[in-house]
């Protein structure tokens, strides 16, 4: 089943003279982990608010098109609200998504608005705070905590609904890259063991790259690459550096070197240390000439 | 010629007011005229209370440091400024004039600088940075990396002779990373002192040679990023993770002396194709 089908979709803002999202075509698989990329002012965080209905509910403008939820849900149809248990947002900065008194609270708040019973509310709370490892932090403030740790408090609160589609817009861009590892770890870990869908807009490819399913890469409103990511990284190198994509270095440093059709192009600093090694082997035998 | 201190800062203790812990534990730290640094660290590490002593936002608690000579417990921000421009990480913390000229103005203003000869210098400020067109625009509907360039732009116009630039990568795509980059190359050529304070490690893998690691509010380490930034040791205390290159570089090293700065890719590539294309049989692979 598609958990998410964009069928011909632009936008564009009532503020703006230009159109932010021109004619953008997208299914997901449920169960699929989706990277969304591209240069600033792309329109992924336009895409990231027609999936959780902000937009056409809360932001105005021109809309065209539909977005579908699970075969069935016209987004443009439903209030935000009503999406909730369907679509959970995470936001780049923690601190504009947690306003409550501790944490324990602030995963609570979602669930009173979807009006379930105490004894379910504790429940979920409780099997939140285990599922994401922040027992500890449970009465804290948010304010109190590292922008890592806040950052699992919004996954948390978010997940506690049990949403059936994750979306998150640049949820590391402001964390130290061992909090950006830590949130993206518990992501997969989250996505293994609920079966969610999850669409994460990110600029860290290096990191993402070799977790993810799919890269989609977003460039002046349009999709303008979808493939998974050694397709990507093997086929479209020069086109992300172009339009200013950062490509992981040991993509370029690859391409660089070995000629792309005899192997796969390695994601990770170990993939290419296997590479250039079996490379090497490939020299000695042919006394010197490169691959 | 030797060239001279810009920064000295001795034995630098600081807490902040009512707080328990320090947040500077007895940093040492020189940096001299004409340097391109980084400081690095997870957030908390205790970067930025660092820089804000370089202007004198901060007063030591104990210890002290001196700008171009200057004490900073014995000057006020206003006479510092002269010699540190600091741009803060968030622009929209800095940016507060209607158009992005007088935005620009400002500090030349409160120099008394001539109107003419101030617009005159803004101008030519922030045609370097690229938004002459927007003059008259309001800062606030610049996007993020034109705010950013602007902030840089209003600091860069009276000509400091040290800049600090704290986390200006944040929020900023690949492209606007790589224009940052080529001005902060530009405004080293010159002679000018330059600290990026960032977590960014392949922005300073490759860009920047010099690094000073922080942690839980000490240095740690400093030297070249080919050292510094592929020392499992370091990188695991400041809890930061190496470039990729570096990892790859590490994973080699018993077959392969990497020469030169190899955290730059064309560096890099041709330390490995000069491996793979000489003759000599390696053991073990």
């Amino acid at each position: 089943m598609k958990a998410l089908k964009i069928k011909g979709l632009s936008f564009k803002y009532v503020t703006s003279s230009r159109w932010a999202l021109k004619n953008i075509n997208l299914e997901v698989d449920e169960g699929e982990f989706v990277l969304i990329t591209g240069p600033s002012g792309c329109g992924k965080t336009t895409l990231c608010r027609c999936i959780n209905g902000l937009i056409p509910h809360f932001y105005e403008g021109e809309y065209k098109g539909e977005v579908v939820l699970f075969e069935e849900i016209k987004v443009h149809e439903h209030e935000p609200y009503e999406l909730a248990d369907k679509v959970g947002m995470v936001f780049q900065d923690p601190e504009s998504q947690l306003f409550m008194t501790t944490v324990e609270r602030e995963i609570a708040f979602g669930l009173e608005n979807l009006g379930l019973d105490r004894e379910e509310m504790k429940n979920r709370v409780e099997w939140v705070l285990g599922l994401l490892g922040i027992e500890h932090l449970r009465d804290k403030a948010p304010y109190e905590l590292s922008g890592g740790e806040q950052q699992k408090v919004a996954i948390a609160a978010v997940i506690a609904m049990r949403p059936k589609i994750l979306v998150l817009d640049e949820p590391t861009a402001n964390l130290d890259p061992m909090s950006a590892l830590d949130v993206i770890n518990t992501l997969c870990r989250l996505r293994k063991e609920m079966r969610i869908t999850v669409v994460i807009v990110e600029h860290r490819l290096d990191m993402l790259a070799p977790l993810v399913d799919r890269i989609i890469v977003m460039d002046k409103g349009s999709i303008i690459i979808s493939g998974n990511p050694r397709e990507v990284f093997s086929k479209e190198v020069s086109r992300l550096e172009r339009i200013g994509v950062e490509v992981p270095k040991v993509c370029l440093a690859y391409k660089e070197l070995i000629n792309a059709t005899k192997s796969e192009v390695p994601l990770t600093p170990d993939e290419f240390v296997k590479v250039i090694l079996h490379a090497k082997k490939g020299c000695n035998r042919s006394k010197g000439s490169l691959v | 010629m030797p060239r001279r201190d810009v920064i000295e800062v001795r034995d630098l203790w600081y807490k902040y007011p009512e707080a328990k812990e320090w947040v500077l534990k007895g940093i040492n730290l020189t940096i001299k005229e004409g340097d391109l640094i980084a400081i690095m660290g997870e957030n908390g590490a205790g970067k930025t209370t660092l820089v804000k002593h370089f202007n004198g936002i901060l007063k030591p608690d104990k210890g002290y440091v001196k700008v171009c000579g200057l004490d900073t417990r014995e000057h006020t921000v206003a006479e510092l400024a002269k010699y540190v421009g600091l741009v803060f990480q968030n622009p929209d913390h800095q940016i507060f004039a209607s158009t992005v000229l007088e935005e620009t103005m400002f500090a030349l203003k409160n120099f008394g600088w001539d109107p003419e000869r101030a617009k005159r210098r803004a101008k030519e400020v922030l045609k370097e940075m690229g938004l002459l067109d927007y003059i008259n625009t309001s800062p606030f509907s610049l996007s993020g990396g034109e705010k950013k360039r602007l902030t840089i732009a209003s600091v860069l116009v009276y000509d400091p002779e040290i800049l600090v630039l704290d986390e200006p990568t944040v929020g900023q795509d690949y492209g606007q990373k790589r224009r940052l980059a080529e001005i902060i190359e530009r405004i080293n050529s010159l002679g000018k002192t330059v600290i990026v304070v960032t977590h960014d490690i392949e922005f300073v893998a490759e860009y920047i040679e010099h690094v000073i690691v922080m942690s839980r509010g000490t240095i740690i380490a400093e030297g070249e990023a080919t050292k510094v930034l592929c020392d499992d040791n370091i990188m695991k205390r400041a809890r930061l993770l190496p470039p990729q290159l570096g990892m790859v570089v590490k994973n080699l090293e018993d077959y392969i002396d990497f020469k030169g700065n190899f955290l730059r890719l064309p560096v890099f590539v041709e330390n490995l194709r000069r491996w793979l294309e000489n003759d000599e049989n390696v053991k073990g692979i």
